[in-house]
């Protein structure tokens, strides 16, 4: 094979070279770490250098450099520099040239004598960067089909280098758009929250029930396992399920008494209303509209407003309908006191399988004895609790007997009806 | 435990002051940086000649020519000698079409390699 051949074979290689190298590299600077050796190895060139150009700063930045010693770090341009090297496109510059007065600013570069040709990286007229090469190892000047050669990698080198900084601004976006998102999400919580309070503020004998129903659905879910995102979701549920009390007549919902039959159909409109008020509302949880219409929906199908039995109530409002019972018994109500403990667990007991999901009641007993024994990380529930409930501690025998009695009977208590 | 790729060590010869460093069968990005460790991990030692042996060395990449030009700069900044032996024919002609062997001398062999340097090193 004879020099030239062989000249052909080697800068062909380090074409190739560099195709494989930079699929191999595992990360950007050992890329441009690759792309530099190939760019001196294709023609033994003994020093040079690749510089990254920071647009907003003007300044090219030495990224990979090999055995320089007197060239800057840092080359501040002008916008008019930039432009004459964006106009330049990715093509040789050889010392000779720089020096007639049009790309004096490169001087800085060349006055070391340590530089030969400069390359202008350029991707869709925008400049990238720079290659700096020194002498090649024979001594000679850079012919024509050097330049052909070294402008061939340097496109390479300058679409890889620009390819990085399209994911870096992808990644820096995604970042920002997920801090935004939080941001969004967090103020949609609150607004939920203060839209909860406002609700409860109508009724003068629930203040700060909704957002205690999503406190508790809140911990049944993430009893049950469920994914961070949807015990999210259930608190809003928690929050918004008696959305539909906005439209009841203020004098039922504040009668001191037991309502009677009348009094009873206008309160049952709520969950519906409810329903109707959330539906048009895109949520971040699709199903908060079906969580309200469904929290008085019982699992043997004496519920409303649709009658669902069993499994066509969806799982949120199951857990939602616990969480809604809980606090009823447990905070006082114009017509009676709130009920001991053991008394809510009897009722627990009573009706699981007929009004509540025994899935449901068996992971609020989880929860709750967890916090009684101290093997929670938080005492949420018994925090949430109305003060007045002493030696919750006795309390444990019962969970637990319930829980066994759930688990062993299929889901059902021993006597359950 | 098997060894990653980074962590396998070049094989490499000590006669007195000088080393003999054998490059691997394809002389690439991997192969290329563990020879230059080892040039200058033994230049660091105070060696003071080295030879690379070619002798398994069917190819050398642009980024393995690289490589060697910056051992090529180590071993000068040093003061050092170096030789490169038992180059094959394709190699030889490249080395000398890129202008590697006006900074380096090429030898047939190892033998021939440290006859050389025991030769210099006896000059005033």
């Amino acid at each position: 094979m004879d020099a030239n051949t062989q000249r052909l074979v080697h800068t062909f290689s380090a074409l190739a070279d560099l195709g494989q190298e930079i699929a191999d590299a595992g990360n950007f600077e050992e890329m441009l770490d690759t792309s530099f050796h190939v760019l001196l190895g294709s023609l033994a060139i003994r020093r040079g250098a690749v510089a990254e150009y920071d647009r907003n700063q003007k300044q090219l930045r030495l990224v990979a450099d090999r055995g320089l010693e007197t060239a800057p770090a840092v080359l501040t341009i002008t916008s008019e520099d930039e432009e004459k090297l964006i106009d330049l496109g990715v093509s040789g510059i050889r010392r000779s040239k720089a020096e007639r007065g049009e790309l004096g600013f490169l001087d800085p570069l060349f006055e070391t004598g340590e530089i030969e040709l400069l390359v202008p990286l350029i991707v869709r007229r925008e400049l990238i960067g720079l290659v700096l090469l020194g002498e090649k190892a024979t001594g000679e000047t850079f012919t024509d089909e050097d330049l052909e050669t070294i402008c061939a990698l340097s496109r390479h080198v300058g679409v890889g280098i620009h390819s990085h900084r399209l994911l870096e601004e992808v990644e820096r976006k995604a970042v920002e758009n997920q801090r935004l998102y939080d941001g969004l999400r967090a103020i949609y919580k609150e607004t939920v929250r203060a839209f909860a309070a406002a609700i409860d503020i109508k009724d003068r004998y629930t203040q700060g029930h909704s957002v205690r129903v999503g406190k508790y659905s809140e911990i049944i879910a993430r009893e049950m396992g469920w994914s961070e995102d949807k015990v999210e979701g259930i608190a809003i549920a928690g929050y918004l399920h008696d959305i539909g009390k906005l439209i009841v007549d203020l004098n039922v919902i504040n009668s001191p008494l037991r309502f009677n039959a009348k009094e009873s159909k206008e309160m049952s409109r709520h969950p519906a209303a409810g329903y109707e008020i959330l539906a048009p509302i895109n949520h971040p949880y699709a199903e908060i509209p079906l969580m309200a219409r469904y929290h008085h929906e019982r699992i043997d199908g004496k519920g409303y407003p649709d009658g669902l039995k069993g499994d066509e109530i969806p799982a949120g409002a199951k857990i939602v309908t616990l969480a809604d019972s809980f606090d009823a018994m447990t905070t006082d109500r114009p017509y009676r006191t709130r009920l001991p403990l053991e008394h809510v667990v009897a009722d627990f007991r009573e009706n699981t399988g007929t009004q509540f999901a025994p899935e449901v009641v068996c992971a609020f007993c989880r929860a709750f004895l967890k916090e009684i024994e101290g093997a929670a990380k938080e005492q949420r529930i018994m925090k949430l609790l109305s003060k007045g409930y002493d030696n919750i501690e006795s309390l444990s025998p019962m969970l637990n007997n319930l829980i066994a009695e759930l688990d062993s009977n299929g889901g059902r208590p021993a006597t359950a009806h | 435990m098997a060894n990653t790729a980074d962590s396998v060590a070049v094989r490499a010869r000590c006669i007195g002051d000088t080393t003999v460093i054998y490059a691997s069968e394809y002389l690439n990005k991997i192969n290329g940086e563990r020879i230059e460790r080892e040039c200058k991990q033994q230049l660091e030692a105070g060696c003071r000649a080295l030879v690379i042996n070619f002798r398994n060395t069917e190819l050398v990449n642009s980024i393995g020519v690289s490589i060697l030009m910056g051992v090529i700069d180590a071993v000068e900044q040093n003061n050092a000698r170096l030789i490169f032996s038992d180059t094959n024919s394709h190699t030889a002609v490249l080395f000398e079409m890129l202008g590697l062997t006006r900074h380096v001398s090429l030898a047939k062999d190892e033998e021939e390699a440290l006859s050389l340097l025991a030769v210099s090193e006896a000059r005033p």
